[in-house]
């Protein structure tokens, strides 16, 4: 192995511009400007804590090669949190690992702060991690847990026990910091694992799937809780999830990916209501497609004529090009019933009424064969009521539906 | 109707009678020697009384106490050497990217546990008289010293390495992604956790050195007489129930260890 075995990390003055690395032997915090608890403004605004360019990262040799990333390129902006979303197998940990120094690249550059971070040990980059599993050291105490950072950069005694009482304060655990680790909840642990790895204040909070094993309660508690951590501490936090609800809800911005590549960057909205292909709008929340038929476009609008003959304005994205027979989509809560078929844009048989509580899905059999659901919120006043059976009309809300490529 | 259940063994007709069988011819001779070690007679097989005065007798023996020195000098050492060397293979195979001969070397290691003891006892003796017989080497009681900690290694080896094996790796990324380098990590993760499984494989290197007869027996050279040795040659000659006495100690030595070895095995299941 090449890596030197080393007693101790020293933290060593930081150069206007600092290299973290190759001949270096120490990592290095940079200090921040501006108290833990309060907001702090980042000290180079707009800038990229993160930058991915041209990543990627084959697993396995010969025949049995694997592309778990292929050449992603990405960038994370200070202060934001930062969402990878995608299904299991997509490479968003692979992304996280490469981040952490855990793995390393098969080609490409990670950038932190503008300097090269890919070949750097773990353990020389001030970017740490909150695992899945949480990964809390076992023989060692709540408050033993959350200084081991500290102690490993070789900090003062007096300030490793300053700020590990900070930390207990801001999660939450001051009165467990005696326990061990096996003697307190899963929520708690959680708590311990944000706390040990938020303590020596790094340039980037990496967290795999860090609710996955909470309860439902729990889960919507501890994300709002991350939400406040992140606010409080003004840190980057990239969060990797499956889970399309709790990227939406957290996000600052959130990156889509899908067996190996990103698909889409964008903000919960950019992504929800403009998904930029077939697979995002699938994978986010509920869609409905149709197919039809482009008869013209105009400045990023299609005009789309569907089997009935009636027509729609779609828009589409940016460099995409649509001809021919496309699929729309169109959110569920982007239309509605009319009990008119022949006011509605496409017409139908009500086959389902199923009800939510807040809201009311209504599954259409078209005219044309497909499936659409229409969702329809609940409210006190009680509209028209549909049976199913009932032939029904459906009109599309202004910009509800677009075109994307498949 | 008998509601269905799994086949529960305990309820074979006869399965109970077996088990106690086994467990008395297992347990009664042992039992009975000890039960000897009280006689206040001077025969093993006749009773006359009850007496710790055995007791005292071998607690007077010089040979007696020669013997135990020897086997503490030969034992403790043997064990501190072979965990040690142990622990570091058992790292060397478990903390490394898969290097070829991995599974070569895994079986090298737990050979010794399947070759019959005779056949290494005389090699170890064919060794040891090359190499004095070819360098006029004799290192005394290190020969036997030696000769010990190489078959106590793979006894070592096993609970260290299922230690290693069940380890979470994540423990030892986390430290890493908490600036530790990779002493550090080993230092303060590894091998604090490491410890119960280290503890276990001494306590069983230990027992395996500490009665370990036949390599003994064709090693050991004048004046380097073990407890074990010291009690076959007793037998020889007219049997007093000191050795019954003498015996009921290495007994209590021997399950003293199997106890904490089984204890701290428990404490770390928790």
């Amino acid at each position: 192995m090449g890596i030197a075995f080393e007693n101790r990390v020293t933290a060593p003055q930081l150069p206007s511009r600092p290299a973290y690395g190759d001949n270096q032997t120490g990592t290095h915090l940079p200090t921040r400007a501006g108290s833990l608890n309060g907001v702090i403004v980042p000290e180079q605004p707009g800038k990229n804590a993160i930058e991915v360019r041209g990543v990627r990262k084959v697993f396995g040799t010969g025949e049995n090669q694997v592309a778990a990333l292929d050449t992603v390129s990405v960038s994370i902006r200070e202060n934001e949190f930062f969402t990878l979303l995608g299904p299991s197998g997509c490479g968003k940990t692979t992304l996280l690992r490469l981040i952490a120094g855990f793995d390393f690249p098969t080609a490409g550059e990670i950038l932190l702060h503008g300097q090269d971070i890919a070949p750097l040990p773990p353990f020389k980059r001030p970017v740490n991690t909150v695992f899945q599993s949480y990964a809390l050291f076992p023989h060692m105490t709540v408050a033993q847990n959350i200084g081991f950072g500290l102690e490993m950069l070789g900090k003062p005694k007096a300030e490793i026990e300053a700020r590990v009482t900070q930390m207990l304060k801001l999660v939450k655990m001051e009165a467990l910091k005696a326990r061990r680790t096996s003697q307190i909840s899963g929520g708690q642990q959680q708590r311990v694992a944000l706390a040990r790895a938020l303590a020596p204040q790094p340039k980037v909070l990496l967290l795999d799937e860090p609710l996955s094993a909470l309860d439902y309660k729990l889960r919507k508690e501890m994300q709002i809780e991350l939400k406040r951590l992140q606010h409080e501490t003004g840190i980057t936090f990239i969060f990797v999830t499956h889970d399309q609800e709790e990227a939406l809800t957290m996000s600052d911005r959130i990156a889509v990916m899908s067996a190996g590549k990103i698909l889409q960057v964008g903000s919960p909205r950019d992504i929800y209501d403009r998904p930029a292909e077939r697979f995002v709008a699938d994978f986010i929340g509920e869609t409905n497609f149709l197919p039809g038929t482009v008869v013209s476009k105009k400045s990023g609008v299609a005009t789309v004529k569907f089997a009935s003959n009636a027509t729609i304005a779609a828009g589409y994205p940016e460099g995409f090009d649509p001809t021919g027979e496309v699929t729309l989509v169109v959110r569920p809560e982007h239309a509605d019933l009319v009990p008119d078929p022949a006011k509605g844009t496409v017409a139908g048989t009500l086959a389902n009424i199923v009800y939510f509580g807040t809201d009311t899905h209504y599954h259409v059999k078209l005219d044309g064969g497909e499936n659409f659901i229409v969702r329809h919120q609940n409210s006190r006043s009680a509209p028209v009521t549909y049976a199913t059976g009932a032939k029904v009309g459906i009109q599309f809300e202004e910009d509800a539906a677009r075109v994307l490529k498949d | 109707m008998a509601e269905p259940r799994m086949m529960d063994i305990k309820d074979q007709p006869g399965f109970r009678t077996v088990a106690v069988i086994c467990l008395l011819v297992l347990y009664i001779p042992v039992l009975i020697l000890m039960i000897f070690s009280l006689n206040s007679g001077s025969l093993v097989t006749h009773w006359e009384g009850v007496t710790l005065g055995w007791y005292g007798t071998a607690f007077l023996n010089d040979e007696f106490h020669a013997a135990a020195k020897n086997t503490m000098i030969i034992s403790v050492t043997a064990t501190i050497v072979s965990t040690i060397c142990a622990t570091l293979a058992a790292i060397g195979m478990t903390r490394v990217k898969p290097w070829r001969g991995l599974a070569a070397a895994f079986m090298v290691i737990n050979l010794p546990l399947m070759v019959p003891e005779i056949i290494t006892a005389v090699a170890t003796l064919s060794f040891f008289a090359l190499i004095a017989g070819a360098f006029g080497l004799n290192f005394g009681i290190g020969n036997l010293i030696l000769a010990h900690t190489v078959f106590c290694i793979p006894f070592a080896y096993m609970p260290i390495r299922a230690r290693l094996e069940d380890m979470d790796l994540t423990l030892e990324t986390a430290a890493a992604d908490l600036y530790a380098t990779p002493w550090n990590a080993f230092k303060r993760i590894t091998l604090p956790l490491l410890v119960p499984g280290i503890m276990s494989g001494a306590a069983l290197a230990f027992i395996v050195s500490f009665d370990d007869f036949t390599i003994t027996q064709l090693v050991a050279g004048p004046g380097q007489t073990t407890l074990p040795l010291y009690i076959w040659n007793q037998i020889r000659r007219p049997m007093t129930p000191e050795i019954n006495a003498i015996s009921t100690i290495l007994l209590m030595v021997s399950i003293l260890f199997v106890s904490v070895s089984f204890l701290i095995a428990r404490r770390r299941a928790k």
